[in-house]
């Protein structure tokens, strides 16, 4: 992964947030309060905006600036748990391009950072359902030596996986919860964007070829 | 939808601008979202910040103002504000002796004012945190997020507002809210649910003669769903909930609040807190002071919640004491 890749990987996943803010909603509406969509789709054109006008010395550098916009525009838990999340991978990349093994590690930092921050296990239906399984894959796809598109597109199938098995799930985390039995029946809507992004990144890394 | 509005994109910012236009003595920072007194910090006082989603007014932005708040932050509808508008709302609020935040106790507002206290801390400002956690409609608390913070939201900033005032230290007023939030609890029923401008629609299906008993204040669903009773049957309820959860102690009176959720008219919360008056006066509880009126809202929602505080002397005091704000204003 390189700087250019790293900005049109945020500019992927503003376009995919964009296009699909309704289903996010949706998905939200149906067991949290429905502005998923809307405040990621406000938080990924902020951080695109802000990587685009950036002149980033490493990789890391443009994840951070996409973390702590995220931070400063979202608002609710997905603002602080994608904002932090990124923050904490980009903190790992400090080259101006990093092998898959290395970004591998940057997204396990980010993971870890969500589940300090939030406290969620997996199986808690949240995003935890779908990270945890793409870093996995990603993992397991760099260790034995694949370049970053295949790796990011193990990544991107898992947390797809993963987000739909959060359907029958029982929420313990985050407004949902509060439905307790109600909330099954409901792909979680954290799980499904944190799928897009990993979606966003292996078309991105493909389309680099 | 029907809803007197421009655009759904600029709802906050038309309603904020309105906001400001009414009260000339706060200040409204339109760009950043956060409302303050005009006059600025009060020298030497404890600085109270509150904020949360928007669409609960009059809470927070209408409880700034002498006795209650100094600073409050609106994040979008229904969505806590970022962590940049909480430090701006702290450095407004602070005048040396420290600030006291008043967070409801939602994921998304506990991560949020989470990181700006740290910020501002960096910033060298003292800063402590109430957690505002009375909804007894939330049981089981291991595997949810939690008691959520509804109508005791406004009593903390209510007496611990009028503890700053008092003179009391950063410390002391921290824990007068934090005593406020453990001798309260609160139970809310929907009839209808809300409609936020960007969803367009109710944000849950009701049929027509049911309604949600123990509603969040998002229009979360609650315990259960129930055919519509007479209103002396669901009241008893709700106090009965309550009261299972929190008896008042000895010596203790309440402060019983009657809070609206925003389209329910004024004459059925009259109706609901007779019904509360007399309930708890079978049960030999004396209410001490009370309030009827919409003050902790979830936009258009139709329904009421119930809050019961056990406040001994000092409290009522407190309770009692002058405040001049847009939502609540007595004594001055």
């Amino acid at each position: 992964m390189d700087i250019e890749l790293a900005r049109a990987w945020v500019r992927a996943v503003a376009v995919a947030v964009e296009k699909d803010r309704e289903l996010l909603s949706d998905l939200d509406a149906a067991i949290g309060d429905g502005d998923h969509g809307g405040n990621l789709n406000r938080g990924f054109a902020a951080a695109a905006e802000a990587v685009a006008a950036l002149q980033p010395g490493s990789v890391g550098e443009v994840l951070v600036k996409t973390g702590t916009t995220l931070v400063s525009k979202v608002g609710g838990a997905s603002g602080p748990l994608y904002g932090s999340a990124l923050r904490a991978a980009g903190k790992r990349l400090t080259g101006e391009s990093a092998d898959p093994g290395e970004v591998a590690a940057a997204l396990a930092a980010g993971l870890e950072e969500v589940r300090r921050l939030g406290g969620a296990q997996p199986g808690d239906k949240t995003m935890v359902d779908a990270y945890a399984p793409a870093v996995e894959a990603f993992t397991e796809a760099a260790g034995r030596g694949a370049a970053l598109a295949e790796a990011a597109q193990a990544a991107a199938t898992a947390a797809e996986d993963g987000a739909r098995a959060t359907e029958p799930l029982q929420a313990r985390k985050g407004r949902a919860s509060y439905l307790g039995e109600r909330s099954k029946g409901h792909e979680d809507p954290g799980a499904v964007s944190t799928a897009m992004i990993f979606r966003a990144l292996a078309d991105t890394a493909a389309a680099a070829g | 939808m029907k809803k007197f509005l421009n655009s759904a994109d600029t709802y906050l910012t038309d309603a904020l601008a309105g906001f400001a236009a009414a009260h000339p003595d706060l200040a409204v920072d339109l760009e950043n979202r956060v409302v303050t007194r005009a006059r600025g910090a009060v020298p030497g006082k404890v600085g109270l910040v509150s904020g949360g989603g928007s669409g609960h007014e009059p809470l927070h932005t209408g409880f700034v103002g002498e006795g209650m708040l100094d600073a409050a932050c609106p994040g979008e509808v229904f969505t806590s504000p970022v962590p940049d508008q909480v430090v701006a709302a702290v450095r407004a609020a602070d005048s040396g002796a420290g600030v006291v935040l008043v967070v409801k106790n939602y994921t998304g507002d506990v991560m949020n004012f989470d990181l700006a206290a740290e910020l501002a801390g960096d910033e060298g400002v003292r800063v402590e945190t109430v957690l505002v956690d009375d909804d007894v409609a939330v049981q089981d608390s291991t595997f949810t997020a939690g008691r959520r913070g509804t109508g005791a939201t406004l009593l903390v900033e209510k007496i611990a507002g009028a503890a700053a005032v008092r003179g009391d230290s950063l410390e002391a007023v921290a824990e007068i809210g934090r005593r406020v939030n453990a001798a309260s609890r609160s139970f809310a029923v929907a009839l209808t649910a809300g409609t936020t401008p960007e969803a367009g629609r109710p944000g849950f299906d009701l049929p027509a003669d049911e309604i949600e008993v123990g509603v969040g204040i998002h229009g979360e669903p609650g315990r259960r769903r129930e055919k519509l009773r007479p209103a002396r049957e669901i009241v008893a309820d709700m106090v009965e909930a309550i009261l299972e959860d929190r008896a008042p102690g000895a010596g203790e009176e309440v402060i019983a609040l009657v809070n609206g959720l925003g389209g329910t008219p004024l004459s059925e919360l009259y109706l609901v807190y007779g019904e509360v008056a007399r309930l708890l006066g079978e049960r030999g509880v004396r209410i001490s002071r009370s309030l009827v009126g919409d003050y902790v809202t979830s936009l258009d929602m139709a329904g009421c919640s119930v809050t019961l505080c056990g406040a001994d002397a000092e409290l009522v005091e407190l309770w009692d004491a002058p405040v001049s704000t847009p939502g609540l204003r007595w004594g001055m």
